[in-house]
């Protein structure tokens, strides 16, 4: 296990190199000079060059690509211009926030979601099985963004039950429970989407399972059916749900951004959306990259429970 | 075509889908010819108006402006865009996809390494890339979602491609000198465009929200121009004051992304092949059983049928796969059942225990009695306490029988603990002791091994082991042979023979080769579209069969050492039976059939254990 936990990670070299790769040609797409940008439209081509120098714009792009990806390595993300202080400073307090909020999201959203597909398929068209398919289906097609304005009105405005924005009250707050009160409306608006992704999948999962043969015979040797449904059949069918929980955590890590917009939450994704409307190229650069890797690895781990779950899988 | 149309418009969820959003589209196009406000026109001094007010249905927004007609406009927008997304990257994957599927190798590899490494991304996070460095503005947007959305349809193109890059007609128009791209667009092309329509219709909705997504956080469309995303964002500010801002738009975003999601799951639902034939089916815990009269208690066998019926109710047609069968086994006795496939001596046998499939399964009559008790509606808790207890199974091919994923100990020790309260290490114990009575090597660490480590006969004494596990009274083993070489089948047969002389177990073996009969059964039934035609001791009947369709049967043997017979294989196949002809079932392909044959019902006749269901037995008084 631990040999292929290290294969693993060593494959996922050439992964993070292809993503700095990725980042920094979208990034070279960027018409006119950051210098520029950042001096304004009223400096002296003097300053401009100046600057150009010092942060090393001067130099062929492949040359830059390897100084970058160098100083990455070593810790140093470069400097945010736009709020002078060191990009990684700001990135982790920032993934802090976006951590809390789209873990939690995500532990429901799994959760949540498995359960509302073993219930439909195990009730195939049953009552339980069209009211799940209808929320699911209103939950895939509303914009999280939405949904989370309306709660804020239903439970902020109009029931006054939860805070309507932040991460922590402004006087007094700063303990779990606080946390806790913050974060019910923003998970929550985070997980449906996935949760109704998850649950489609997982009832397509659990139908194709509970017509296999080996279902067959355990319901001959005498299994009751609760445990036919949540033994037998729900340890093969994970066998498909957990890929699909690797890829939603994708997106629950990223649908954050509308989420931490919509509740203020001081997040990673605000942080992106801030930096990009001011042109902060090397915070949006180490953003990307850094949100990037932690997925990369956190699939690892999806493939690492994977082959803990399924014996026929190679480690 | 039709038959698509014909099945959307059975799926009545997807008809509203395809109607709203119609409805939506022609308001949408129709906006510059509409009497409506224009959408740009400011008027400070009637913000924020609920809606309802005076000349302007919707209200208006925080500068004034008809909401109606900037959620008109905007939808115009968003479908516009998102619509367009789903297209560039639908033409962009699939271009990709299709040259990596078919040119393979080096090519192929390129193009997918890099489409794994932009799917290595958390999704929205390379489309902000993306805008980030275009600049915010519309069509930057729908760059970067067109771009995000890439990676899927060449992934999906790339391996419908593979599929066909693959087959006959390709090679073939390789070998007639095609060039490379002309078979791609005349006979790759054609095959791959339904996929990409199917691959559209289920991301268009994403593709909506998405650009919607960027408009909102002000990436994508500016001010004045609106789509419904930017409404949202610049409603957003306003939202405690003045909420129909928002929900305007918000719940246009819902219904055009809820009816394109109904659409498609309807078109998907159309195409899906298994959903046509009724495959995918409701997994019952047990058959369903709709029969009107239950037969009084005969006989005194251990376990008796009685004129079972077991139908497949699939869409207008039913098939009558076992129709009317009568059995009955004693303690130590062996009954083989024989026929062909489709002959119904599965569905006999899974009729027993409730264990056919439901729907499409359904029990339509008769009984089938465990010591005179009916098992045939009997409640679910009393059928599951005698399942694998009382009357225990053995299946055909193990290797899709055995749980995948559970050690084979471990399904032995659950076979014993669902019936009795024994510890683990107990039950583990005796799961150990099953795998050595049933003689396999080292049962202690073979007990250890998943099913897919085992050889095909160990798997199929662990499916034995596990019959046996709570010393039944009744054995159902379904051609438990059948998948095996011949010396693995004649250990298990021994082994089958030993324990119901050992242990006055009842059998009923169901196979279609008469040698395993021959070695093992005191009596045989032999079943055909759905109905026994014959029933005898094994050596009478093997000697001398009744019944045209038993002979030719034996006929179809080959014998060892019997030099070079002419095997006869008997002509036509046997019947469909959702539509049986009258009379007997056999005689469109007998030999010796009369016109009386095909009149009406013929009777299960004969005397003692010897009974034949035919009007000219191939022997006088049976």
């Amino acid at each position: 296990m631990g040999a292929y936990i290290l294969r693993r990670l060593i494959s996922a070299i050439p992964v993070l190199l292809g993503i700095t790769v990725i980042v920094f040609a979208i990034m070279e797409m960027i018409p006119g000079d950051p210098a520029t940008a950042i001096l304004g439209s009223y400096a002296t081509p003097e300053n401009v060059e100046k600057l150009n120098r010092e942060l090393g714009l001067d130099k062929p792009a492949v040359q830059r690509y390897f100084i970058w990806l160098g100083n990455m390595l070593t810790g140093d993300f470069g400097q945010s211009y736009a709020l002078n202080r060191p990009v990684l400073d700001e990135v982790l307090e920032r993934f802090g926030a976006t951590l809390i909020l789209a873990g939690v999201a995500f532990v429901l959203c799994s959760g949540l979601g498995v359960l509302a597909g073993v219930v439909s398929a195990a009730r195939q068209y049953g009552p339980a099985d069209r009211a799940i398919t209808f929320v699911v289906l209103l939950g895939i097609s509303i914009p999280s963004f939405f949904l989370g304005m309306m709660m804020i009105l239903l439970f902020a405005v109009k029931l006054r039950w939860l805070p309507v924005s932040g991460m922590y009250a402004i006087y007094g707050g700063g303990d779990l429970q606080d946390l806790l009160r913050h974060l019910v409306m923003p998970a929550s608006a985070l997980a449906v989407v996935a949760t109704g992704v998850i649950a489609r999948l997982s009832r397509g999962a659990m139908l194709e399972v509970l017509r296999q043969d080996f279902i067959r015979t355990a319901r001959a040797k005498g299994v009751p059916e609760r445990r036919v449904i949540q033994g037998h059949a729900l340890r093969a069918a994970m066998v498909g749900i957990i890929p699909v929980l690797g890829i939603q955590a994708g997106f629950v890590l990223s649908g954050a951004v509308y989420i931490e917009m919509v509740f203020q939450w001081p997040g990673v994704g605000r942080m992106l959306v801030d930096a990009i409307l001011k042109r902060d190229i090397l915070l949006v650069q180490g953003g990307v990259v850094f949100v990037a890797a932690c997925y990369v690895l956190f699939n690892i781990v999806v493939d690492v429970a994977q082959s803990l779950l399924d014996p026929r899988i190679k480690t | 075509m039709r038959l698509f149309a014909g099945l959307l418009a059975r799926n009545r969820l997807a008809l509203v889908g395809a109607v709203v959003l119609a409805a939506v589209a022609v308001l949408a196009l129709l906006v510059p010819v509409l009497p409506v406000r224009a959408p740009n026109v400011t008027d400070t001094a009637a913000r924020y108006l609920r809606p309802l007010s005076e000349g302007h249905l919707l209200g208006t927004d925080h500068l004034g402006r008809d909401l109606l007609s900037r959620l008109l406009w905007g939808t115009r927008l968003s479908l516009a865009v998102g619509f367009a997304a789903a297209v560039i990257a639908a033409v962009i994957g699939a271009a990709l996809g299709i040259v990596a599927g078919y040119f393979g190798g080096r090519t192929d590899n390129l193009i997918m390494r890099g489409v794994d490494m932009l799917m290595a991304f958390p999704y929205i996070l390379l489309a902000l890339a993306i805008v980030a460095a275009l600049g915010p503005g519309l069509l930057n947007a729908l760059i970067a979602v067109a771009a995000v959305n890439v990676p899927f349809f060449a992934r999906n193109i790339r391996g419908i491609t593979v599929g066909i890059a693959n087959r006959e007609f390709v090679d073939a128009a390789r070998l007639a000198g095609m060039g490379h791209w002309r078979i791609i667009w005349s006979e790759i092309l054609p095959n791959v465009v339904p996929v990409i329509v199917i691959a559209m219709s289920t991301t268009i909705g994403w593709m909506i929200l998405e650009t919607a997504g960027l408009s909102f956080l002000g990436l994508g469309s500016q001010p004045p121009q609106a789509d419904l995303g930017s409404m949202l964002g610049e409603a957003r500010a306003a939202l405690i004051t003045a909420p129909h801002t928002s929900v305007v738009p918000g719940v246009m975003i819902l219904i055009i992304v809820m009816s394109i999601n109904l659409l498609g799951d309807g078109v998907r639902d159309a195409l899906d092949p298994r959903l046509r034939s009724g495959a995918l089916s409701r997994p019952m815990a047990a058959t369903r059983v709709a029969r009107d009269t239950v037969p009084e208690p005969q006989g005194d066998g251990i376990l008796t049928l009685q004129a079972l019926e077991t139908q497949f109710h699939v869409g207008g047609r039913v098939y009558r796969a076992v129709n009317k069968v009568s059995l009955s086994v004693h303690p130590g006795e062996c009954l083989g059942i024989i026929g062909e496939s489709g002959s119904g001596k599965s569905v006999t046998a899974l009729s027993v225990m409730g264990l056919v499939a439901s729907p499409p399964g359904v029990i339509t009559g008769g009984a089938a009695r465990y010591r005179g008790d009916d098992l045939i509606g009997a409640p679910y808790e009393t059928l599951r306490s005698l399942r694998g207890d009382r009357i225990a199974y053995i299946f055909q091919d193990p290797l899709a029988t055995l749980h995948p994923l559970y050690r084979v100990g471990d399904q032995l020790a659950e076979a014993i603990r669902v019936h009795h309260p024994l510890g683990r290490a107990e039950a583990w114990a005796r799961a150990v002791a099953l795998l050595h009575s049933v003689r396999i090597p080292n049962p202690e660490s073979r007990a250890k091994a998943y099913p897919h480590e085992m050889s095909g006969g160990m798997r199929q004494r662990v499916g034995i082991a596990m019959a046996l596990a709570n010393d039944p009274d009744v054995i159902i083993a379904d051609e438990p042979t059948t998948a095996l070489d011949v010396t693995v089948q004649a250990q298990i047969l021994s082994l089958l023979d030993e324990l119901r002389r050992a242990r006055g177990l009842a059998i009923i073996f169901i196979t279609h080769d008469f040698g395993v009969v021959a070695q093992l059964c005191d009596r045989v039934a032999v079943m055909y579209a759905g109905r026994i035609v014959e029933e005898g001791p094994t050596g009478v009947l093997l000697e001398s069969p009744a019944h045209p369709y038993t002979r030719r049967l034996i006929d179809c043997v080959p014998e060892l050492g019997a030099g070079r017979r002419r095997l006869a294989a008997i002509p036509g196949l046997p019947p469909a039976v959702d539509q049986l002809p009258p009379g007997c079932a056999f005689a469109p392909r007998c030999g010796r059939k009369q016109p009386a044959c095909e009149a009406g019902e013929i009777g299960l006749e004969g005397s003692g254990a010897r009974r034949v269901r035919c009007l000219y037995p191939e022997v006088e008084e049976p």
